[in-house]
């Protein structure tokens, strides 16, 4: 690309003490905005009820993770964030989400005005099935910006954020798909950053990935973590330790007389907290491996 | 632990018995019927092959059509084929468009509503209709109002082909897969953004080369054309209005003749109309190869 390296540098790693420790006591006692709110939130599939009365705060510029046995609705809250869910047939949520201070689910909110803010990851990588320059341009293009110097910039500068730039600078036009699975999910990062939202949410990204791959996903989010709010689902117990500086822990509630099963957040606080002196037997139990 | 135990002999081969008589019995009969599938095939393309070739020329394809009693040698089908291919051209014009716009509508945003689920209906029931049905159909609401043309033969050809194009069509835009869509959605793009700049280009290989299918097969229908272009004899460039003529009509108007120049030249027709149909069928191939490039 031809444009001068400092101005890549410059929006790229910002001061590396404050990411070392995350956990630091300050952020808790004096957390920044709340990006989300929400009070009694109840989603459904169909006449399912799949979780129930969640109200939980996720603060700007911390990673919030959420963790929990399987089906016990981590993706479904997380997709509530971003009205994924209005994609599913039958979903429906009740109770209140508000982001920013603006409610998510209100009559005349555009699920598209919502996800240009609020970027998503998923599971799976899922890369486009153009080349991997198209693939990071995709959101810059659909949010209107069609000039090919700045989307060279957008291209390398979220492809750098995303630890990816060197590995696939020489081969930019060629597919997407040729990545590996650790590349493709980078990609799909790089993708999300791109459109430079305020939140990014992510479902278990590094599911599919070996240690090194997650690592640099990891190291990653706590370099962004200074300029964009993260909600990441994780199925693994050091990953939510090391990088998030909030935990929310979700468990499914039984109930055998009518023979039904909800989804219920049981504790939500700071990771240390609910990691080292959990309040609720049942995250005691999860986090300490006896159970899920 | 260095004492090396005698190994259990071990059976690798085939287990014997009713099994692999079963195995065999199966094996043979799939050969037996790729036998008989392909021996009739081969029989068609080389009859086809074996009276047509010595006809067809480049004069044979330009030529106008002579009169019956005309030897082999003298004139040919050029008007047929001119016919033949405005006729298709437009009745690909009118079909494909909105075949593919039907399957998207069905696959992106129908949904299980009502319209879509009639849309499908019907495109079900119009596959299963006679296409001597279709070239009926029009000659009623087109041919006795306005006249032969090959517009009235391109909309016979259409109405075959559309459901074939929103059939085939449908399958590709359901074989996208989901998390694609939800990908360009989690960038804030909307419904129709995310149709034409993921859902179409991941499919696009499979609509092309299902709608050229659609052509291959329209190009060789006669009994929607019987109705509405007439079949004459003269060179008509004007497809909107006048009748026309098709090679696929020419075959049958001069297979039953008793002369053997025509007869040649039903043949010279039916070699022209197979390679048309096998060049279609090599470009939906090519097409398939060259967008298939960003899948892999
Ligand atoms: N599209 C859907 N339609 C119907 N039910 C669904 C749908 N998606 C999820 N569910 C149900 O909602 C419940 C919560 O599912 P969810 O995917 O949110 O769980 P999860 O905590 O993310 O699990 P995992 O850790 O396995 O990803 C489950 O019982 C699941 O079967
Ligand atoms: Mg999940």
């Amino acid at each position: 690309m031809d444009h001068p390296e400092p101005k890549v540098a410059e929006t790229e790693l910002p001061e590396p003490t404050a990411q070392q420790q995350p956990r630091e006591a300050a952020v808790f006692e004096r957390p920044g905005a709340e990006v989300f709110k929400t009070k009694n939130v109840s989603i459904y599939y169909g006449s399912f009820r799949a979780v129930t009365d969640v109200s939980l705060d996720i603060y700007e510029h911390e990673i919030t993770a959420f963790i929990g046995p399987s089906g016990c609705g981590k993706t479904t809250v997380l997709r509530t964030l971003n009205r994924m869910n209005d994609l599913v047939t039958g979903a429906r949520v009740e109770g209140d989400v508000e982001y920013r201070g603006a409610s998510l689910y209100a009559k005349g909110v555009s699920p598209i005005a919502v996800r240009r803010r609020i970027g998503m990851v998923f599971q799976k990588p899922n890369p486009f099935p153009k080349s991997i320059y198209d693939n990071v341009a995709y959101g810059p293009r659909v949010n209107g910006e069609h000039k090919k110097s700045r989307l060279d910039e957008i291209v390398e500068r979220s492809l750098r954020h995303a630890v990816l730039w060197d590995e696939v600078k020489d081969r930019l036009h060629k597919s997407g798909l040729g990545l590996s699975g650790g590349q493709a999910q980078r990609l799909c990062i790089a993708r999300t950053l791109a459109v430079e939202p305020d939140v990014v949410l992510m479902d278990e990204p590094c599911s599919a990935l070996d240690p090194i791959a997650t690592g640099r996903i990891e190291n990653l989010l706590r370099e962004i973590k200074s300029r964009y709010t993260i909600v990441i689902v994780t199925h693994n117990m050091q990953q939510a330790t090391r990088v998030s500086d909030r935990t929310a822990f979700y468990s499914v509630l039984r109930d055998d007389k009518n023979d039904t099963r909800t989804g219920v957040l049981v504790e939500y606080g700071p990771t240390r907290q609910i990691f080292e002196d959990p309040r609720d037997s049942r995250t005691q139990a999860y986090v300490t491996g006896r159970m899920g | 632990m260095a004492a090396v135990t005698a190994q259990p002999q071990v059976d690798l081969r085939e287990p014997k018995g009713w099994r692999r008589t079963r195995n065999r019995a199966a094996t043979v009969a799939m050969y037996l019927a790729f036998v008989v599938v392909i021996v009739p095939l081969g029989f068609v393309l080389y009859t086809v092959i074996a009276k047509g070739a010595s006809i067809i020329s480049w004069s044979f394809l330009t030529s106008p059509i002579p009169v019956n009693v005309a030897p082999p040698g003298v004139g040919g089908m050029g008007p047929a084929v001119l016919g033949t291919i405005e006729i298709t051209a437009l009745a690909t014009a009118i079909a494909v468009p909105l075949g593919v716009l039907g399957a998207i509508y069905l696959n992106e945003y129908g949904g299980r509503g009502p319209l879509a689920r009639f849309i499908a209906f019907m495109a079900d029931v119009m596959t299963g209709v006679p296409s001597i049905i279709m070239g009926l159909f029009i000659f009623t609401i087109w041919v006795l109002h306005f006249g032969y043309s090959g517009l009235a033969g391109a909309f016979a050809l259409g109405c075959l082909m559309l459901p074939i194009v929103i059939q085939s069509s449908h399958e590709m835009l359901k074989l996208v897969p989901n998390s694609l869509r939800e990908a360009s959605y989690a960038l804030g793009a909307t419904k129709a953004r995310v149709t034409v700049t993921v859902v179409l280009p991941a499919a696009i290989g499979g609509i092309v080369s299902g709608s050229l299918l659609a052509v291959a097969r329209a190009a060789g229908e006669t009994a929607p054309l019987l109705f509405t272009i007439l079949t004459v004899t003269t060179a008509n460039p004007n497809v909107f209005s006048g009748a026309n003529t098709a090679l696929s009509t020419e075959i049958f108007a001069n297979a039953d003749q008793p002369f053997l120049g025509a007869q040649a030249r039903g043949w010279g027709a039916a070699l022209t109309l197979v390679a048309i149909a096998f060049i279609l069928m090599i470009a939906a191939r090519l097409v398939t190869a060259r967008f298939a490039r960003y899948q892999h």
